[in-house]
């Protein structure tokens, strides 16, 4: 994945070279080790296999190129921060470096040590420079999920151009205020760094565009349904992730081309595993890139992942923006009702992901939902002991996981994961 | 006949049997070359068919052997050796070197549900091997040592490092040392305990795997749960899993 031509725009960036070298070498091996060695994938995977070789190379320059027109960048960690406002603003709208341990050392002087891997892993990626993207943000946007991220944003606000929404713990009508005035405030954040009026005109256009993208990923999700599994989970989630990174309308015509490809595929019987294998559900906190190693596991273990309950999944493209509205104030009153419809732990009660978890269960075919929680990760932690009863009243296995990003325990997590599907039989 | 063979962090263990009935069983220490155990173990014996179990369980496969090889995870082996030697067993608990499981059986003793300890070495073999060592006592009469203890303190750390450094505090202030590997002993079963109880304990249990050898972890498991008729344990509990692991090769033959 290394590329010489790329090193003088990393230089400009002011990155690590050789810790960034490092960086590229571990995740090109990885990327090797645990995607190009898939056997049966789809020819349109390619194309991604593509983007994530250049996801620091190309996709860099493609960003550098549009701020040296004046375009400004916006990183950001969470599914809450609104695309539609980003794009309508002119602005390019990318997912931050927080899916491998980097600079822990470091992000450990500055946040406590019983901190969730993603936490330090920005942080860290940040301190180390060896995140390009992180680099080239002219604003970065945090949000108050939880009290990890919320309390270490204001350590990584020191670092970084920093603006934080509030986003809200209850669904309530007060709530949705709250969380409008915050949808309100970061669109005033944006007309300032960039310049750009957020029109009407320009808003439906980006909401149609991310609707698109969220409606492509709706049609592979769905296609997912089929047994024998047409695409590994492995490259879904690849998919899932490319997505916050990759430009949205290449992005989305691909893998249309890609779902095009898949209906053949089950139009034919074909697969990517043998009909009949022990599908599963994952389901929990986000997987940044190159976060891999649990669906390595699960794939690994006589099983196919036909879904993810996510993030980097369904959470980000279950709901579409109506876009009925034709005033300002009826696009944002959109905006907020579709981004208060996820579900995330955040929330206090949260049981519609108790129902969305079931019905994925039960449209995807899923013999077993496999639950993810990144160590110290609270929300997460505390709704697996919630899913895990709701589930059990339903007959629905589920196996319950907790790690971070080392690989100190894949063989006890390969134990338990065979156990499990062994279990399903 | 059937072969099963279980290659755990710190002993392999093989059994060849038909139909339920044993006709050899040998074990050897894993070591540091676990596939030159393996080899031993498995030399002039020719199964129908083979699975093995524990952590060594695909390493079998790289053998070149003249018959079928299969594995299984300890938790499966453990589920199936226990229900064939008790079959009115509810709940198996499996305390290795290295691992402890919990496992909630169905009446046809599949796996409903189970728990395991995850990454740390709490409440295992390793635990009681390592905490051994602060008294120079040898693995197999650490169990015989901690009953001539009456007076236990209250040992609070699960971390086998920490426990280490409480017993070396507990001993610093005079409390005899067969009290405070009594007090051990005890942190052990209180591990087990709660992981027994987060998986939904029913009796009768089956105590499995090496750790059941240990006679004060079976008294103290008796006091907390009550008498033999709702704790069984296997003559040879260490054998439980390759037994488990040799019926299933039975059963993947005549699928």
């Amino acid at each position: 994945m290394s590329d010489a031509a790329h090193t003088e725009m990393w230089e400009k960036l002011n990155l690590d070279i050789s810790a960034h070298e490092g960086l590229l070498e571990v995740l090109g091996k990885f990327y090797g080790d645990i995607y190009l060695s898939q056997e049966n994938r789809l020819n349109g995977m390619e194309y991604l296999d593509f983007v994530l070789s250049e996801v620091h190379g190309l996709r860099i320059k493609e960003i550098q190129d549009a701020k040296a027109t004046g375009k400004k960048v916006i990183g950001t960690f969470c599914v809450f921060v609104p695309e539609e406002l980003t794009l309508a603003a002119n602005a390019i709208h990318v997912g931050l470096c927080s899916g491998a341990d980097a600079g822990t050392d470091e992000a450990e002087k500055l946040v406590p040590r019983n901190t969730c891997a993603l936490i330090k892993s920005f942080i860290g990626f940040k301190l180390a420079r060896i995140c390009p993207f992180t680099e080239s943000c002219d604003l970065v946007v945090g949000e108050t999920t939880c009290d990890g991220k919320k309390k270490a944003y204001e350590a990584f606000g020191k670092l970084v151009p920093m603006h934080v929404m509030e986003v809200p713990q209850t669904k309530t009508t007060d709530a949705k205020q709250l969380f409008k005035a915050e949808v309100l405030r970061y669109k005033e954040a944006l007309e300032e760094l960039t310049g750009v009026k957020i029109t009407v005109e320009n808003l439906r256009k980006s909401i149609s565009v991310v609707n698109e993208k969220r409606k492509a990923l709706q049609r592979l999700s769905r296609l997912r349904a089929a047994d024998p599994a047409p695409i590994s989970g492995r490259d879904a989630l690849l998919i899932n992730q490319v997505s916050f990174y990759d430009e949205p309308e290449r992005f989305t015509q691909s893998i249309n081309t890609l779902c095009d490809q898949i209906e053949e595929r089950i139009a034919q019987g074909g697969g990517v595993v043998p009909a009949g294998t022990k599908r599963l559900l994952l389901s929990g906190c986000p997987m940044a890139v190159p976060n891999w190693k649990l669906p390595y596991v699960m794939e690994s273990s006589n099983a196919v992942i036909v879904g993810e309950e996510s993030c980097i999944g369904s959470r980000n493209v279950r709901d579409l923006v109506d876009d009925s509205a034709d005033t300002i104030e009826g696009m944002l009153d959109a905006l907020v009702d579709r981004y208060m419809k996820i579900d995330c732990a955040c929330f206090t009660p949260n049981d519609e992901r108790m129902v969305n978890v079931q019905n994925m269960v039960k449209d995807l075919n899923a013999d077993g939902v496999v639950h993810y929680a990144l160590s110290f990760c609270q929300p997460y932690a505390h709704e697996a002991i919630k899913l895990q009863d709701v589930l059990s009243q339903k007959g629905i296995p589920m196996l319950s996981v907790e790690t971070g990003y080392s690989m100190e325990d894949v063989e006890q997590l390969k134990t338990r994961v065979e156990a499990f599907v062994e279990m399903l039989d | 006949m059937f072969g099963g063979i279980d290659i755990g962090s710190r002993s392999t263990e093989f059994v060849l049997q038909e139909g339920g009935f044993v006709v050899h069983r040998a074990q050897l220490p894993t070591t540091f070359s676990p596939l030159e155990q393996c080899k031993r173990l498995l030399e002039g014996h020719s199964p129908e068919y083979l699975v093995a179990t524990g952590y060594g369980r695909e390493l079998v496969k790289t053998l070149d052997l003249p018959y079928s090889v299969g594995a299984i995870t300890e938790i499966k082996a453990h589920a199936l050796g226990a229900h064939a030697l008790f079959p009115e067993a509810q709940t198996v608990l499996d305390i290795g070197g290295q691992d402890t499981k919990a496992i909630l059986l169905n009446s046809k003793g599949g796996v409903v549900r189970f728990e395991m300890n995850d990454r740390c070495a709490a409440g295992t073999g390793k635990f009681l091997e390592h905490t051994a060592n602060v008294f120079q006592v040898d693995i197999e009469n650490f169990g015989p040592y901690a009953l001539l203890g009456n007076q236990p303190p209250l040992i609070n750390s699960m971390c086998t490092v920490f426990a280490e450094t409480e017993a070396t505090s507990l001993m610093a202030q005079g409390v005899r040392p067969e009290d405070i590997a009594l007090a051990l002993h005890k942190s052990v079963v209180r591990r087990t305990g709660s992981m027994l109880k987060r998986v939904g304990l029913a009796f009768p249990l089956v105590f499995s795997g090496g750790v059941a050898n240990n006679a004060c972890i079976r008294k103290l498991l008796h006091e907390e749960f009550g008498g033999a008729e709702s704790i069984c344990i296997a003559e040879e509990p260490d054998m439980c899993g390759a037994f488990g692991a040799s019926l299933w090769a039975e059963v993947c033959f005549n699928a």
